[in-house]
């Protein structure tokens, strides 16, 4: 019951935190979104740097959030920029994964049709094999949606604004209650992100006819 | 002295005529991948109107025979002429979408309706306005005796031979002057091909469109094809009528090929 008393007590702190929690996580999304999807199209047609880009990201990813946010201080700083470059960094693996693995497992037999018929390879990009990449696209995207709002909890140990600012605040004043209600919320953000973008993805797929 | 001018004048002219029927010409063309060599020295004509089956067992080198002629298979040597005009010299792009293309599985577009997947080749070349694709789709549906129902559909909400029938329908949208068929009808039930190969025939007679057609059923080829071409280890082994090859079979391949009718 604490929850309640302390999301009304607090009420200003909690909504200023979760707007920038949204607008830094909504910055990363659409930064690591266009980014990852133009690689992967990129490498979707170059195999041997394909197996290259991925192997970055891989290592990236391997590296612990708090300490790619420490090593990136000295070069933008810190505060929101740093959290959102961050972010944008870590959510580029889903999405350039899916993105790739989508594009390039659309069935050779239906491209070869649709080459013979006459698509230029624009053509045969954004009418055949993005369409069809889709659902695999999405859910990469999904992927990354979630881990972004997630992962932007701990962005305010480096000054950055948002839920973090509750989680950390809460436990540097040993205020249990604080912490969780901040974690709760980036939580129920999470899944409502995750939820809305299922709506998404079951409306292109009726406009695509799968399921 | 007249008389003698006017007839060889009239030669000229058959002769022009003739050469302007060709439609497809392969010279001497050779392909495959890597060093495996999957067709050696093999040179066609097609004439204008004309229903030529290949025909011959898996791994002959038919299909890629098939895909040199709209340029999904580069020649390692050779030329492929496609009314004249040399391929390899061509805007393929353009070519193709004069050229249908119809495949086993018919292979529609799974995330185009039907009226989308018939009207891919014009919409490819200019946008298409609602109206001018409901009324193509309607005509193209009717031609390959579909009803016009359908036209919303995805391609598995279909039948196998209503798939194939649509595939023809697409293939013969931009109304092309050559069809060419990999075994289109492999992949459906008894009855169904009976219907198909029917309504290719009609299809055929009617619009006078030029098909290059691939089976491995003599009984197919006999039945559609105006010329068969019969194909063995990356070459052709004999070519002629129904009549021709049954007269005289150039050897006991093409004679135990026979007797399968």
């Amino acid at each position: 019951m604490g929850f309640i008393q302390i999301f009304w007590d607090r009420r200003e702190f909690f909504l200023v935190c979760l707007l920038e929690h949204i607008r830094i996580s909504l910055t990363a999304v659409v930064c690591a979104g266009t980014l990852g999807i133009l690689a992967g199209i990129f490498i979707s047609g170059r195999k041997k740097m394909a197996a290259v880009v991925l192997g970055i990201i891989n290592v990236i990813y391997t590296v612990p959030s708090i300490s790619l946010l420490g090593f990136l201080i000295p070069f933008t700083g810190i505060g929101n920029r740093t959290a959102v470059i961050a972010l944008t960094v870590y959510g580029l693996l889903p999405i350039v994964r899916n993105t790739y693995t989508g594009l390039v497992n659309v069935d050779a037999g239906i491209l070869e049709v649709a080459r013979g018929l006459g698509a230029d390879g624009r053509q045969l990009l954004f009418r055949i094999r993005f369409p069809l990449a889709l659902p695999v696209i999405i859910s990469g995207f999904r992927n990354m949606v979630v881990m972004i709002i997630a992962m932007g909890g701990i962005a305010s140990f480096i000054g950055a604004g948002g839920l973090g600012a509750a989680i950390y605040r809460g436990i540097t004043t040993y205020n249990m209650t604080l912490t969780a209600a901040g974690s709760l919320l980036i939580a129920l953000l999470a899944l409502l992100s995750d939820w809305l973008l299922s709506k998404a993805e079951k409306a292109v797929n009726r406009r695509y006819g799968i399921g | 002295m007249d008389k003698v001018e006017d007839t060889a004048e009239n030669g000229m002219k058959m002769k022009k005529k003739k050469e302007n029927d060709i439609v497809i010409e392969m010279k001497d063309c050779s392909a495959g991948y890597g060093a495996n060599r999957v067709l050696s020295h093999v040179s066609l004509t097609v004439r204008k109107g004309e229903f030529l089956v290949l025909i011959g067992p898996s791994g002959c080198g038919k299909t890629t025979l098939l895909k040199m002629m709209n340029g999904l298979v580069e020649p390692m040597e050779g030329e492929v002429l496609i009314k004249g005009e040399r391929l390899s010299e061509c805007d393929l792009v353009a070519v193709r979408r004069r050229i249908g293309y119809a495949v086993q599985g018919a292979r529609l577009f799974p995330h185009m309706t039907v009226e989308d997947n018939i009207c891919y080749v014009p919409a490819l070349d200019r946008k298409m306005a609602k109206g001018e694709k409901k009324e193509l789709t309607r005509k193209m549906l009717d031609m390959v005796q579909l009803p016009p129902e359908l036209a919303g559909r995805f391609p598995k909400q279909l039948s196998g031979g209503q798939q194939q029938r649509v595939g023809i329908a697409r293939a013969m949208a931009a109304q092309p002057e050559i069809l060419l068929m990999d075994e289109p009808f492999g992949a459906v039930d008894e009855i169904t091909r009976k219907g198909l190969q029917e309504e290719l025939q009609a299809l055929h007679g009617k619009t006078g469109v030029t098909v290059v057609f691939i089976t491995h059923d003599i009984g197919e080829a006999f039945l559609l094809g105006s010329r068969i071409l019969v194909m063995k280890d990356g070459g052709i082994l004999q070519e002629g009528t129904k009549e021709e090859l049954m007269g005289s079979p150039k050897d006991a391949f093409v004679k135990r090929l026979l007797e399968r009718v």
